[in-house]
């Protein structure tokens, strides 16, 4: 379980990064945190030939606070949202979902944009985020994009990113004071991958009513304004997969249940 | 057993254990902490299918020096483990596979190179040429007409049936109540924090193969490699470092350990290899994978009349030595009794061979499994009666006054009161606060359940039993060697191997006890078979008997030279003396054993003309005065909450009431008992390794295959009770299994209980949400949306 020869770079800026990332292709895998692709590569389930670690690029180490969003550089890591050192978008939902994901250790090392661009369909970021209305914003040479979430994420461990286009942050809008926002994990134990996530986010200063279910095997399931509820998350689980039974289904319209409950809705 | 002072640090003293001051310091030594200059590593490629004819390996172009395949193990013979009960069918597990393939993770050939991630990428370019055939990877389709064949030449899939028979047919006709269930236990993967592991060197100079292995009975390790690599005892010589937890895991003989072995001497420069996880989980043997049909029959009132089963064992490809495929069924059909009395048994079982990983035994053997099903027998009888399980269970346990007994099965319990054990247990857990609770309103999606379960756990059990389960292995007697150092210290030397059960400790107690010297000055030798006796090792629960009561042999006829010496250095004879508090002790004085090592050693002109020359070295040896083993026993109490729209289950309450005879160091007893139970806990609902029916394994993580860690484990609340064994040297029992047996029984009987007025009932484990929801919707009852 070690892992197949490839080559290791660290880049100082953005752009250096950009173009070994360009010139990798398919080849080149970025390494954050390296909590998703560090075990890849040791079970070989990545290959890579170049591996890009972008912790040592000063930018995306930052964080950026303005009225209306808060903006986290690529190198933030789940421990740094967890105590509470960059801003959080209000009344602690970073914070609060930040400390549920794995273990601490993980949390120490891991990324938030390295989770958004793992796109593991269970993983709590890629979650908590589409039900907050996040966007990546990502660096090509030929300019960079902001890319809503739930179009950034194609799919399981699929995004939107072209060869050589790196996320530098993820902006994620602020809540007002009236927001309320609901979040239940079902995992077997504190730590683990979940079974399944209901997310609920309600801000009416802001019009904004969004309902997620995910950990589906697919993207996550985002229901907007009125059809945000449990029983069409359950209409759409049951047309949406044949991968889902009753069981399936049971556990993911409880934890949304649950989710809106814990938003007072 | 007099109790001493709260200083005191013999037997009965929670001394803190001498191995922590390295362990906690990380000074420890292990397999993978082993560094020989010249050293390379190995990485074995692994069949990916579970059932093949294996028509070529290629080996890749320029690597050929590199990779060995069974062609090139020349005079490396199979590990053959065949059981002695008639009817067994043997197998040869080969050290590399050749012409078949029979499970998923098999060794087919091995890379050598200066590191393991080099050993992978020539292991990545090794080619087979195979042809799959159909596997069968569940136990009841392997006995099934039809069912592919594991070894073709058997004509059928059953390494082992048997019959333990008896006329059933007047109970069946009047008996009050009948109960039936269809239970079934997961395949596990024994999960110590540290894997197997072996580092393998050819000494020149004496011509001996230096093998350092993470196992837990290393002289078996030698009997094992001398049998396949052809080799004389004498040529080899075994070493177990500091092991990383065992649980049985480290208690078979590898077919990496034979390869590394081989290519030690083969190579001429030492050779490792440290397991990965994936290989643990996927590739190396299994555990506790059983299937009961069982009925049982009962009057009116509860008390048990009969009981009737068919056991069928998963038991993987291979016997694996030296347990072999068939120890587990062997002792379900002997203990599935438990401690109950009653009048009439019958019991079939089936050792099946499937394409899996060989079975071998976990913490508990079939306990587990068994004291599921006699527990889940007893809540069903309980339920068919209306009546409260404690008092079914209080009204079948064998009562106090009938011990020692013999039970249906001629298992000879040694002492006890197991009713007082479980009426402990309900009081502990508030049986009567948790009924009240359970009436009260709850959140609309938990239900609350109580569960017990009672035991008797075999241990230490000897020649008579393990010949009579026909196992390749049968310990015998068990030797010590307690050795004076010139300074007064003493050098204890033994054949079994300590890792985890603080032996270094337990047996330096017990050497206190006899002789006074301080345990400081007390070294416990253990895990190497150049300087230890022959002893079949640490497994069985038998060490703090067996290698306990060698030690105190040997000490007290060292204590008996050491008064001797005394004596004539006291000028008195040795009728006068007494050894006491590391001092011989005459009627006019006294000289202390630190003086009498210095007299034999360095001053032997002061020693009469007719001293015995024997010395201060004495190797000596015990039997139990009988070989059937101490009966520890205990009783389970658990309280859960059972989420019933997710199926997920919550420990609330844990009590353990546990007789384990006298205790040596009460510390490291609580410790034996929290850790079993924390795995018993896996059992009951967490841990599953579970196969496609391609024989592919499913769990390939830790991500996949869930442990219980310190979030799932609640506080177990011990209390002991210590009755005497009356056939060991102090009294003590055997007691390191049994924390892992209750919880799978108490476990499941309490979100039974749960279940109860829903009308669910759970009998596979582990109890999942999916399994927990499944059975709620079997019912008909849909949780609330």
């Amino acid at each position: 379980m070690k892992p197949a020869p490839f080559d290791y770079a660290r880049p100082t800026d953005i752009a250096e990064a950009a173009a070994i990332l360009a010139e990798g292709g398919a080849d080149a895998r970025v390494m954050a945190g390296g909590q998703s692709l560090g075990p890849m590569l040791n079970l070989r389930l990545a290959h890579p030939r170049v591996v890009v670690d972008i912790t040592h690029i000063p930018d995306l180490g930052g964080v950026d606070d303005t009225a209306d969003a808060v903006l986290l550089g690529a190198a933030v890591t789940h421990a740094a949202v967890e105590d509470g050192r960059v801003p959080d978008v209000g009344d602690r939902v970073l914070s609060t979902i930040a400390a549920g994901i794995a273990y601490r250790a993980v949390r120490n090392r891991g990324t938030v944009a390295g989770s958004l661009c793992h796109a593991d369909p269970a993983a709590d970021w890629v979650t908590a985020l589409t039900a907050l209305d996040a966007c990546v914003i990502t660096y090509r040479a030929r300019g960079g994009r902001m890319i809503p979430i739930d179009i950034f994420n194609r799919g399981p461990f699929t995004t939107a990113l072209e060869p050589g286009e790196l996320v530098v942050a993820v902006r994620i809008p602020k809540l007002s004071r009236a927001a309320r926002w609901g979040w239940y994990k079902v995992c077997r134990k504190p730590g683990e991958f979940s079974d399944a996530i209901g997310a609920v986010l309600i801000d009416p200063e802001r019009n904004v009513r969004r309902a997620v279910v995910s950990a589906t095997g697919g993207r996550p399931l985002l229901l907007r304004d009125d059809d945000a509820s449990a029983d069409a998350a359950d209409r759409a689980l049951a047309s949406a997969s044949n991968r889902f039974d009753a069981i399936d289904r049971q556990v993911h319209r409880v934890a949304l249940r649950r989710a809106f409950a814990a938003a007072r809705v | 057993m007099q109790r001493t002072d709260a200083r005191a640090t013999g037997i009965g003293a929670s001394v803190p254990r001498k191995e922590d001051d390295r362990y906690l310091r990380g000074k420890g030594e292990f397999i993978a902490d082993i560094r020989l200059p010249g050293m390379q590593e190995l990485a074995f490629v692994r069949s990916p299918v579970a059932h093949a004819r294996l028509r070529g390996v290629r080996k890749p172009a320029g690597a050929e020096n590199a990779v060995f395949t069974a062609a090139d193990l020349v005079g490396v013979g199979p590990i053959v483990a065949n059981s002695r009960l008639p009817g067994f069918k043997p197998s040869e597990q080969p050290v590399l596979a050749s012409g078949k393939l029979r499970y998923v993770g098999e060794p087919v050939a091995v890379c050598v190179a200066p590191d393991r991630a080099s050993a992978e990428d020539i292991a990545a370019e090794v080619e087979l040429d195979i042809e799959e055939l159909p596997a069968v990877s569940d136990m009841l389709a392997a006995r099934g007409a039809g069912a592919p064949l594991v070894h073709e030449h058997w004509g059928d899939n059953v390494f082992l049936e048997t019959v333990v028979d008896a006329d059933l047919e007047a109970i069946k006709r009047t008996a009050a109540v009948t109960v039936t269930r269809h239970l079934r236990t997961a395949r596990q993967c024994m999960s110590p924090i540290e894997g197997r592991g072996v580092v393998a060197q050819w000494d020149r100079r004496l011509e001996q193969l230096l093998v350092y292995s993470a196992a837990q009975m290393p002289h078996i390790v030698r009997t094992g490699l001398a049998g396949c690599l052809g080799l004389d005892h004498g040529r080899i010589r075994v070493v177990a470092p500091d092991i990383g937890g065992g649980f049985g895991y480290k208690g078979i003989l590898l077919v990496e350990e034979v390869c590394a072995a081989f290519l030690a001497r083969h190579l001429g420069h030492p050779v490792r290899w440290i397991e990965d996880r994936r290989e643990q989980l996927t590739a190396n043997a299994n555990c506790r994978e059983h299937d009961y049909e069982i009925t049982a029959y009962a009057d009116a009132m509860g008390r048990l009349l009969a009981l009737d089963a068919e056991v069928t064992v998963d038991a993987g490809a291979y016997s694996a030595y030296p347990f072999s495929a068939c120890l587990e069924a062997a002792q379900v059909a002997s203990i599935l009794p438990g401690p109950y009395r009653f009048d009439a048994y019958r019991c079939r079982t089936w050792s099946a061979a499937t394409n899996k990983p060989p079975i071998l035994p976990y913490r508990g053997v079939a306990r587990a499994g068994v004291c599921f099903a006699m527990e889940t027998m007893i809540d069903a009888v309980a339920s068919a009666i209306g009546k409260e399980p404690l008092d079914v269970r209080l009204l079948n346990l064998v009562p106090p006054e009938a011990m020692p007994f013999n039970n249906i099965t001629g298992k000879h319990f040694d002492s006890g009161d197991y009713p007082e054990c479980l009426r402990r247990a309900a009081a502990a857990i508030d049986l009567a606060g948790v009924r009240r609770r359970q009436a009260d309103a709850r959140p609309e999606d938990e239900r609350i359940g109580v569960g017990f379960a009672i035991f008797c756990e075999q241990a230490a059990h000897g020649t008579s039993v393990y010949s009579g389960w026909g196992i390749p292995m049968v310990p015998g007697f068990e030797q010590a060697v307690a050795r004076l150092t010139p300074d007064g210290g003493l050098e204890l030397r033994v054949g079994i191997q300590s890792h985890g059960q603080g032996l270094e400790t337990t047996l330096a107690q017990v050497a206190h006890e006899l002789l006074g010297i301080a345990i400081e000055r007390i070294m416990v030798v253990h895990g190497d078979t150049a300087v230890t006796p022959y002893s079949t090792g640490t497994w069985g629960s038998r060490c703090m008997v067996m290698a306990g009561g060698a030690v105190a042999t040997a000490c007290r006829e060292l204590g008996q030279r050491l008064a001797r010496i005394g004596a004539h250095l006291l000028q008195t004879t040795p009728d006068q003396v007494v050894v006491r508090d590391g001092v011989v002790i005459g009627p006019r004085g006294s000289v202390s054993i630190d003086d009498i090592g210095r007299t034999w050693y360095l001053r032997p002109q002061d020693l009469p003309d007719d001293v015995s020359p024997g010395g201060l070295e004495v190797t000596s040896g015990y039997k139990a005065v009988r070989d059937s083993g101490t009966f520890s026993y205990a009783a389970h109490a658990a309280v859960v909450a059972v989420d019933v729209a997710l199926g997920a289950v919550r420990i609330l309450d844990y009590v353990v009431v546990e007789d384990g005879g006298v205790l040596v160091n009460p510390m490291i007893v609580d410790g034996q008992v929290v850790g079993g139970t924390a795995q018993g806990i896996g059992t009951a609902l967490y841990e599953e390794m579970p196969y496609d029916g391609a024989g592919q394994p499913l769990a390939s993580t830790l991500a996949d295959y869930i442990l219980p860690g310190a979030t799932e484990v609640p506080d177990v609340r011990i209390t002991h009770m210590e009755t005497p064994s009356p056939y060991t040297t102090f009294g003590q029992k055997g007691i390191g299994e049994g924390g892992a047996i209750g919880p799978p029984a108490a476990i499941a009987n309490a979100v039974n209980d749960a279940l109860r007025p829903l009308g669910a009932e759970i009998g596979d484990l582990p109890i999942t949400p999916r399994r927990l929801l499944a059975a709620l919707a079997k019912v008909g009852v849909m949780p609330p949306p």
